[in-house]
Order: structure tokens, then sequence, then C-alpha cells
């Protein structure tokens, strides 16, 4: 997974799949970030993201959860449409901020 | 197409959950469901057997999760069956929004509910948990095979 810090926001190149594995290693990864490094906006860039489950986006609606009272944010942008299906049915998009960029890296 | 049955058995190991799920949609694509299917197979899979290792055995990697997938003509039934804690309350748990764990959205069941055709799950306190599972097969265009 590729990630590139931009002052006080950490840019994650989330591939592959997201399940409870992988969610793990995810919520590791940006705890970190959140804790040591002071980031208060994740984005997480979902291009290459083949799959995702509950435990996916229970990691991703936690970090939205410990970045709020930090005054933080996470952003989800490019999520591939068969999987927006997914996070749509979990009601995700209604509190955490998703957008498509045109750009590639 | 003629009936078939696969068991798999296998340790509670999160790495597990995407040996199962792949062999779900495999079984999926062999009966020509459609992509959008395959993928709600891949989620209804993915979030039984996640349970039964988080849930049912507390995320001990000592233990085993069985996965039954049989085709009929016109289903295709997957079971997911661990010998874990059990579910205290079935309804409780098939609820939206209702996790144990506040890092989970407790969607689970959800999912299982909205991309599965059928689901049952049988539990006892302290010897397990069996979640069925049906995805119906649409013979309506005739196969290519």
């Amino acid at each position: 997974m590729k990630k590139r810090l931009e002052r006080q926001t950490l840019h994650l190149y989330v591939d592959g799949e997201l399940d409870m594995k992988t969610a793990s290693q995810l919520k590791n990864m940006i705890d970190i970030d959140i804790d040591k490094k002071g980031i208060r906006t994740v984005v997480l860039h979902m291009d290459d993201l083949h799959f995702i489950d509950s435990s996916g986006l229970g990691v991703i609606l936690g970090r939205y959860k410990k970045l709020l009272p930090l005054g933080g944010q996470i952003k989800l942008t490019n999520v591939p449409p068969n999987l927006y299906r997914i996070m749509e049915l979990s009601g995700l998009p209604k509190i955490i901020e998703f957008s498509q960029e045109e750009t590639a890296l | 197409m003629k009936a078939n049955r696969i068991s798999l058995t296998f340790s509670s190991l999160p790495q597990n959950v995407t040996v199962a799920r792949m062999l779900a949609s495999t079984i999926g694509a062999q009966l020509d469901l459609p992509i959008n299917e395959l993928e709600e197979i891949k989620v209804a899979v993915s979030e039984a057997v996640s349970n039964s290792i988080i849930h049912g055995y507390d995320n001990s990697p000592d233990n085993s999760v069985s996965l039954e997938l049989e085709v009929s003509e016109d289903n295709l039934t997957i079971k997911v069956i661990d010998t874990g804690c059990g579910i205290k309350d079935i309804k409780q748990a098939m609820q939206a929004s209702f996790s144990t764990d506040p890092e989970r959205m407790g969607l689970g069941f959800i999912f299982m509910q909205s991309f599965m055709d059928d689901l049952q799950v049988e539990s006892s306190l302290g010897s397990g948990t069996k979640v069925t599972m049906v995805k119906r097969i649409n013979r309506q265009h005739p196969s290519s095979h």
C-alpha cells in the first residue's frame, strides 16, 4: 500500500481486498500516523481496491470516530462503482465525504 | 447442471476468510452467475466466516470453520459452520448496527440478508452457529455449456 504524507494529511492508496485481515493492518497504519505524527486528515484513494466487507467499512468508520474529536476528518476518493454500492448500503456516504478525482497519481 | 457438493474445513485464521470467499465465488462463476451476484456472494461469505472467527471464537486461531457449498438445479446453498460460543440473541444480532464491538458496524447479517435470497441462522450457546444462505440460480437464459 503506497502512502504519502503532506503536512497534516495522510494519503493512502488502498489496494487489493479490505477484509478482517487487511482492515486491522490499515487501522494500525492510520492510527500510528494520527497518534505519532499528528495527522488530522486521512484521504483513502480507493482506485485499486477490489473488495470490501463490513470489517473494512468498520475500520473506516472507526477512523472517522477517532478523528472527529481531534478536529480531523477522513475522506474517500475514487471508490469503484461496485464497491460504492456496498458502502451505500452501510450508510457510510451519509457521514463521510466521497469524491472522484480525474488526475492520476 | 449436475448437483455438486464441496466442503472445506479450515483454521479460524483471518487469511482463510479470503480462501472461503474465493471458493464460493469460483463455484458461483461455474454457474454463470452475473458478476454483481458473485460480488454479493463474496461479501456474504466474508461476513459469515468473519463472524465465526471474531465472535464465535473470539479471534482464537486454534479452532475450525467449515464451509459447505451445495449446487442444485435452482440454488447455490452456502453453509458456514463453527463450534464457537454461539449467539445469545439471534434476533438482536441480526438487527442493523448491533455490534458488540464499537469498531465494527454491526452490518454482517444485514449484508448476508441483503445479498442472498435466503438466510437462516441456527445457534446454541456454547456449541456453535450455523449460517445457511441461498442464492437462486436464474436459468432463464439457456447456458452455452
